[in-house]
This record gives structure tokens, sequence and C-alpha cells, in this order.
């Protein structure tokens, strides 16, 4: 297992708030990580930071092998590097088929005019239908992503995802508005893209990530409070007083 | 994959044999004196707009940029082909009166001459730097989509750079439009302050031909441009690149994470359609035969969006039904066509009451109509509208429920 991101000392702060502060975490590739933590501990904010949606005051980003600083590249361009994030609410492009929206993600020059002048392959085309049929929607390809059912959304921005085929994935609380079978289908489907590339999953659900069986990184006050199995971490004082004791 | 383009987009072969169809009525009309040759030119400026229009839906219905600008560039491309028909123009006339003389003129003579005939009405002869390229048709005629596309592109990159959205970008460039138009109306800007540039009807070089021949000669250049145009932008909003610029409308932080970079997608549109704006402009002013700071005016920009809105945004043909709609209804109103109302206490002219019409017909369409017009084809071939809670994603441009699927 070699390094794929590591943040160091990161701190930021939103008008006088410190919304991270001096936050040191570092992700394996292969692995598969959960994030917990009570509310307002930073774990969005942490994404934010990784994808380059908030720019943090102090501290290093580096991704990869040659150890690229991440801090003041745009988001378009981290993403570029293979970075991927799931959003809570499922956001898939609602006026668009569900075809559109996996040629969307599908891993394949970005610029305006490598757009522009793409051409369907044969082999875009047959990854799309490998991916709906993976995610259950194999069937709905021309159909609107807004009829889909929130659960169907939830999917499909997964099947995103995949297309994008990112090596680090970012997922905010995938288990939140799923019934039981969902949530089991989504910790598998979590296990597997782990097996391949760093997974790091954000979640408050205790019983989700007993399930996810892995790493957990506690965080607090916008610092990381443990660090370990999930055993490890609720047996740590700090830890039970500040959330599992609440 | 042309088969498959049109395949894929009939209503663009529809739209094509439409507009055939009305050029050929009205060059079997104009040539048996059926319609005047003043009715033939509004037509062909009528074509014009729609041209300007399809553009302006591109970078609004499809991109979600409100733009309140895009007249701008529309005059920019007028001033551009202004200029040379002004100069050749003038010099013909002042060549024919120099050529009385006993010696024969100098070239610098007849440059002077040039000079004071054009900038005589503001007090001055000499020629600024941005007539160098006037005289010479072949460094001029490039400027009609070099300089807006490149006043977009300067533009739309701090703009965008600034990640300025919505209804912030739009009031910046309705300031855009305000300060060109400001600026073009100083005597001292080089292009006749608020005289403008006139007698753009007379085509250099065509002297001995009639007006009438000249006017059905722009309006299919019109029709042509139309079908280019029309033809280009379905192209460019189908297909991938229309995907993302949808997906930009609806949710442009999402595309960011998906590796897009929306800063130059939208610098692509909207210079894109700045400069098919400038072709639109460079067509329209030689039939209307005058162009002054005063059509550049943010309120042209304005009716540009209502065009839109009222046409239906987010399908090209919407766009071309609406200007078209729209601005011949506007002439016919403005034009004492329709006839007043008396009301017995007060008489209701038209002339005067025109814009209350037209503005509360817009409300109206976007309140009760979001399709616009184009939104009565979807009677012929019904599409589904899923049943669903809010828009389809949370910019500010982004597809209103109401609208439908695009």
């Amino acid at each position: 297992m070699t390094t794929l991101l590591e943040v160091s000392g990161v701190s930021v702060s939103f008008d006088g708030f410190r919304a991270i502060n001096n936050l040191s975490l570092t992700i394996g590739e292969p692995e598969l990580r959960a994030v917990i933590g009570p509310n307002g501990a930073g774990k969005t904010t942490f994404m934010d930071i990784v994808t380059g949606k908030t720019r943090p005051d102090a501290g290093h980003v580096l991704w990869g092998e040659h150890s690229t600083s991440l801090v003041g590249k745009s988001e378009s361009a981290i993403a570029r590097l293979g970075i991927g994030r799931k959003f809570q609410r499922p956001t898939v492009f609602e006026a668009q088929t569900v075809r559109e929206n996996l040629a969307l993600a599908l891993r394949n020059r970005r610029g305006p005019f490598d757009v522009l002048f793409s051409r369907k392959t044969g082999q875009g085309i047959a990854r799309v239908e490998e991916i709906a049929v993976e995610i259950g929607l194999g069937d709905s390809l021309p159909r609107v992503a807004g009829e889909l059912s929130h659960g169907q959304k939830q999917w499909l921005e997964i099947g995103m995802l995949l297309a994008q085929d990112p090596r680090l994935l970012l997922v905010d609380e995938p288990a939140a508005g799923m019934t039981p079978a969902e949530r089991a289908h989504t910790t598998a489907l979590l296990k597997r893209a782990a097996e391949t590339r760093a997974v790091i999953v954000v979640e408050h659900d205790m019983e989700f990530v007993r399930r996810l069986d892995c790493r957990v990184t506690v965080l607090h006050e916008g610092s990381v409070l443990a660090e370990g199995s999930l055993d490890h971490v609720t047996q740590n004082q700090d830890v039970i007083d500040v959330y599992l004791g609440r | 994959m042309r088969r498959s383009f049109l395949a894929a987009n009939p209503s663009v072969l529809w739209f094509l044999l439409a507009l055939a169809l009305v050029t050929l009525g009205v060059t079997v009309m104009a040539e048996a004196g059926m319609i005047s040759t003043s009715f033939v030119k509004t037509l062909g400026k009528t074509l014009c707009l729609c041209l300007v229009a399809v553009a302006m839906d591109v970078v609004w219905g499809y991109c979600g940029i409100l733009s309140l600008g895009h007249f701008a560039f529309f005059g920019i491309g007028g001033y551009a082909v202004g200029m040379w028909l002004m100069y050749a123009r003038t010099e013909e006339i002042v060549a024919a009166s120099l050529a009385a003389q006993a010696l024969p003129p100098t070239v610098g003579e007849i440059r002077d001459a040039i000079g004071t005939q054009i900038f005589g009405v503001v007090g001055a002869s000499d020629f600024p730097l941005i007539w160098a390229f006037a005289d010479r048709h072949w460094l001029q005629f490039p400027m009609i989509v070099l300089l807006p596309g490149l006043l977009a592109l300067v533009f739309g990159w701090l703009a965008f750079r600034s990640r300025v959205t919505g209804v912030y970008l739009s009031i910046l460039t309705q300031a855009m439009t305000l300060a060109l138009s400001l600026y073009l109306f100083q005597n001292d800007s080089g292009l006749r302050g608020n005289n403008g540039l006139s007698g753009l009807q007379n085509i250099p070089g065509l002297g001995g031909v009639g007006q009438d021949r000249i006017s059905i000669w722009f309006f299919w250049g019109s029709a042509a441009a139309l079908a280019a145009g029309y033809v280009f932008f379905a192209w460019i909003v189908s297909g991938k690149m229309g995907s993302v610029i949808r997906a930009i409308r609806d949710d442009e932080a999402r595309v960011r994470f998906l590796g897009y970079h929306v800063e130059s997608f939208k610098l692509f549109v909207f210079t894109v359609t700045a400069m098919v704006a400038g072709v639109a402009g460079a067509l329209y002013y030689p039939q209307a035969g005058i162009i002054n700071p005063a059509e550049i005016a943010p309120i042209a920009s304005i009716y540009l969006a209502v065009w839109v809105a009222i046409g239906g945004r987010g399908r090209l043909y919407g766009a071309v039904i609406g200007a078209a709609f729209v601005s011949l209804l506007s002439s016919w109103f403005t034009g004492g066509g329709a006839p007043s109302v008396p009301l017995g206490v007060y008489t209701i002219h038209w002339t005067d009451w025109w814009l209350v019409l037209l503005g509360l017909s817009f409300v109206a369409v976007t309140l009760f109509f979001p399709k616009g017009i184009g939104g009565i084809f979807d009677l012929v071939a019904p599409r589904p509208v899923p049943d669903r809670q809010g828009d389809y994603g949370p910019d500010d441009g982004a597809w209103r429920r109401e609208e439908g699927e695009p």
C-alpha cells in the first residue's frame, strides 16, 4: 500500500471560526477509510479542501507518487488528477438522460475543443451500458434522470463516479435516506471499489461504519482525535466523551 | 457522421425546409411586385435578428448565461462592415468629383477629401487609428468576427474567471453594453458620435444596381447566414458539447467536480455566439442603412432576451420564432399598421402603447407559458413531462420545472 493522499498541518478558518485546525491525515492506495465525527467536526470542510473548493490557510495537501500539491489547483484540475466526489444529496443532471449523465462522467479528454470534436466510440457506448447494468439502470438509459426515484438517482451518481474511474473516491454520507437492502448493496459496492482504489467515506451511522469494517478516523473540532479500528476508537476515552457519549 | 447528426436532430431539417419556403415565397412575391422593397428589407433584417436570437438562445437557454450584452456584439459587427461601406462609397463619390480637376488627384488628396466628407459632421477630417483597415475590405471584413470575438474573449475571461454568475453577470454585461454605447456617443470616439455611420444601403461598386435588386440579394444572404448559423449551433448544442453546456446551466459546481473546466466552456460559448452576433449585425445594418450608438443601448439586448423568452428558450427554433414574431409585430404596431382603438375618453395609439403590450405579454409568457411559442410544437409531438418537485438544478439559469424536458 503506497501513500496516495497526504494532508499535513492543514488549517482553515471562516470569519474567525477554525473549521479545520492543524489536521493531518494519510490515505493509501488501495484503502477504505471511514471518517466520523460530531456535527461541525470539519468532515465536509476536509472534503472541500481536498477537492479544491476551499483553499486552506496553512498546511500541505500532497497527491500521488510525485507528491503534487493540490493547494491552489482548481476543482476541475483536481478532478482530472483522479479525485471523485459524491455529495450527500444525489446530484445528477436531471434535465438529461441517464445515458448522457454517464457519458458526461466517462473518462475522456475534458477540454472544450476535445469535447466539441469528440465522437462516440463503441468502447465508450459499451462502457456506459456496462455501468448502467451494474447500477441496475440497464433499461433506463434513454430516461430523463429527473424521472428517477431518489434511490435510483443515488445509484446513477455512483455510476457516474464509476465512469469517472477515480483513484480516490470521497463519499459523503452514502447511506442517508436508503433502505436496509440498499445500504447493504452500497456497502458491498464501496468495499469492492476500495479493492483497487482509495475510498474515504464520511458517515454518521455507526452501524454502517461497522459493516464497512475498515480503519476509522475520528474528527473533532477540526483535527484528528483518534485513528484505528472501530473497536479501538470506540474504546478511546476522548472519543467516548465528545462523540459516543452524546 | 453528418447523416446521423441530421437524423438525430429532425427539427434542423424542418427548419431549413421552412426557411427555404419563406425565402422562395418572398423572392417570388418581390419579383412580382407584390411586396415593396422596404418590406423585403424589413424581412431581411428580421432574418438577421433571428440569427442573433439563435446565438442568444445558445448562450442563455443552453448555457444559462443571461447575457444582456449580445446586441453590443451585433452592433460592433455592424460598425465593422459600415466603416468599409462608408469609406469605399465616399471614395467613389470623391474620386468622381476630383476627376473633373485639371490635375489628377494624388492618393493623399483623395484620402483627405474622404476624411473631410466622413468626419465633417463631427468637426474633424483626420482618420482615427481604428479606421486603419477601412479602405481594404479584405482587411476590414475579418473584423466583423474578430472584434466581437476579442471583446467577448477578454470580457468573458475576466468575468468567468472571477466566478461571477447569475444576475451579477447580467448586470456586468449590461454595463459593458452601456459603456460601449456611451463611448460611441462621443464625437471624438472616431465613429462619428451620435451621427453614426450612414448611407450603408449604397453598396460600393453596385451604383448601377437598384435597391430592389440589392434588397433581395441581402435577403438571400441573410437567409443563408441564418441557415448556416442554425446548423452550426444545432451541431454545437447536440452531442457531448450540448450535454456539457446544459449541465453547466443546471449545476456548474457538479460539472467542475467531474473535471470539466467550466470557465473555458462558458468562454467558448460566449465568444462563439458573440462572433455570430457580429455576422448578423454586419448583414443587418446595410439593410437598415444607418447605425448609430443608440442601437447598442442596453434596451436592445434586453429585447433580445425577451424574444428568446417569448419564443421559448432552450430550443433553437423557438428563438427564431420569437425574434421573427415579436420584431415583425413590433414594426407593425410602431409603424402605424395597427388601427388605433378609440375608447371615448381616450384613444389608444399603438405607437405609444406597444411597449406596454410587449411588457405585459412578456410577463404573461413567463408566468403562464414558460415554454414560449416554441412549446406549441410539443403539442404536435408530445414529450412526457416528469412529475417533479423543483427546478432541474441549483443555479440561477437552471432549467425551471415548468420548462420541462429540453
